[in-house]
């Protein structure tokens, strides 16, 4: 188990967004450190030391990484992060086979970068197919396999949920995909390092990771690309060939480095991690529903990483709720919180009510998070939802037994 | 998103929360906005026999700027006389309180909520007359 507890400064708030980014481990830091000084060289230079220590640093990271997802090293190219490695697997695929195949079949609460590039790929003429996910955020099978066609070339299916953090069934997915000769990509950034993978034992063909969810450094991610059978892609950035030409580009060594540390960690720790993960979101959610009623869990408890919790605190809008719990950095799936104005499209996605995706928080528990700091929160948002729910209209009619359905509101 | 202190002030010590009969007949009730969008006010007002608002209430579901837009109008309308506090303006409380863009439907909440309830009382006003 990890020595360290906490990282944070005392003046900081506790931290309780692990979906959107972890602390980096010191023993990752502890890792790179050397690449940024001495061993600064190119990994590509091979003519001198330099060049060989760098290169020993970047495949030493490679085959950790492999091995996290049962990959063999020469199947795994570094990007820039998990926005990156969707782009290239998606608009790679598409690219190189658009002559024989041009549908891509996604689902409808995947990460924007996901979204965006198939959008993008709409634009120049692809089919795209979104699929619908079922109240518990789950793709329904059925749904999939009617969904593929003689065009379909991929599938893309995130493996683990930003927002709800529900696991995709992969190795159903996979099987199916692997039966009707589809590509089957998966956005693994909230899942790789968190619950096992294998990527023979999925079926996976491509797979995208980062490097900051698993408590390695930002900027850095990885793409599994399958040798056997091979998976074709035309590459986003071209130029020295690096990356067996799929993304080129000198690689950042200290961060490659970081990401191998930071992978191997995760392995190593996943199954103690994840036990005391979930002792920690039972804790939290005991603890809410022991004084608050009308709460939420948005998407399957079950098939879910214990790091992740998504719930509505009904009656109580979430960026007033997240104005009150000034010590504790959380996620709100409320418009509010956003440009927009509109509420999560996953929590919509899921047949959530907007009045109720208005009143969502995601709170993610990760590596450093503590009992103390879970009792801490449980405290703040108990004390907070009760106040706001003393101020709240719709919590007043509800106590009066007012249907707030029946009345007709306004649309502003 | 960086509120002004006046705005955090509301937020964190509403002023007038709470609610009056609204069967009453010196009371007149607004409530605006919709739950889907996040935001509901009721304001309530509380009319004395001189024709001044002596007392106002509300209650709030919606993001911080919400709730203190409507506290903030219920300080304000105290004292005043129905027809002068129907003369405030969303851009007045949106200036008070410094509210971000995204933030000023909050404030014409807030002035369609008082104009609700002015609206109610003199409704009740009338219906006695008649």
């Amino acid at each position: 188990m990890t020595a360290i507890t906490q990282i944070r400064r005392n003046d900081q708030p506790i931290y309780l967004d692990y979906q959107a980014t972890t602390p980096m481990d010191p023993r990752v830091l502890e890792a790179m450190m050397p690449y940024f000084t001495h061993k600064f060289g190119n990994s590509g230079s091979r003519s001198h030391a330099y060049g060989w220590e760098a290169e020993e640093g970047t495949e030493k990271a490679r085959a950790q990484v492999a091995k996290l997802i049962g990959a063999d090293e020469k199947e795994v190219i570094f990007t820039s992060g998990a926005t990156e490695s969707n782009n290239l697997a998606i608009r790679g695929v598409a690219e190189f086979y658009k002559d024989r195949k041009n549908h891509i079949i996604t689902t409808v609460t995947e990460h924007k970068c996901v979204l965006d590039t198939c959008r993008h790929l709409e634009q120049q003429g692809f089919e795209v197919t979104y699929l619908p996910v079922r109240q518990d955020g789950l793709l329904d099978l059925d749904v999939l396999r009617a969904a593929i066609t003689d065009k379909t070339v991929l599938v893309s299916v995130m493996a683990v949920n930003n927002e709800i953090g529900v696991i995709q069934p992969l190795a159903e997915i996979g099987r199916i995909c692997r039966e009707r000769k589809v590509f089957f990509h998966t956005d693994a950034a909230q899942a790789a390092g968190k619950i096992p993978l294998d990527v023979e034992a999925l079926n996976i063909d491509l797979m995208s990771i980062s490097g900051h969810k698993i408590y390695g450094p930002k900027g850095i991610g990885a793409l599994y690309v399958r040798r056997k059978p091979r998976v074709r892609l035309v590459p986003m950035i071209v130029g020295g060939g690096q990356e067996r030409g799929f993304r080129s580009g000198t690689l950042p060594t200290p961060l490659c480095v970081g990401l191998g540390e930071a992978a191997e960690i995760c392995m190593k720790e996943m199954d103690d991690e994840a036990k005391r993960l979930k002792k920690l979101q039972e804790r939290m959610l005991n603890g809410l529903r022991a004084k608050l009623t009308d709460i939420v869990v948005n998407g399957d408890l079950e098939h879910r990483i214990p790091g992740n919790l998504n719930i509505s605190f009904a009656y109580v809008e979430g960026e007033s709720l997240m104005m009150g719990i000034k010590n504790l950095a959380v996620s709100s799936g409320s418009a509010c919180t956003s440009a927009s104005l509109e509420p999560s499209y996953v929590l919509r996605a899921l047949g959530v009510e907007e009045e109720m995706a208005h009143t969502s928080l995601r709170i993610g528990l990760g590596r450093f998070t503590t009992e103390h700091e879970v009792d801490t929160a449980v405290d703040e948002l108990v004390r907070h939802v009760n106040k706001l729910r003393e101020m709240s209209p719709l919590w007043e009619m509800a106590q009066e037994g007012i249907d707030i359905k029946s009345i007709e509101w306004a649309a502003h | 998103m960086a509120y002004s202190e006046k705005l955090i002030d509301h937020y964190e010590n509403p002023r007038n929360i709470g609610s009056f009969d609204k069967t009453a007949e010196d009371v007149g009730t607004g409530l605006v906005g919709a739950p889907a969008c996040g935001d509901v006010m009721k304001l309530q007002i509380k009319v004395g026999a001189d024709g001044l608002i002596e007392d106002a209430k509300f209650k709030t579901f919606g993001c911080g700027s919400a709730i203190a837009s409507s506290s903030l109008v219920t300080e304000w309308v105290k004292g005043k006389t129905i027809d002068e506090a129907e003369t405030i303006k969303n851009t007045d409380i949106a200036r008070h309180l410094a509210l971000p863009p995204v933030k000023i439907h909050c404030s014409v909440l807030a002035e369609d909520a008082i104009k609700a309830a002015i609206a109610d009382y003199r409704a009740k006003v009338t219906r006695k007359a008649e």
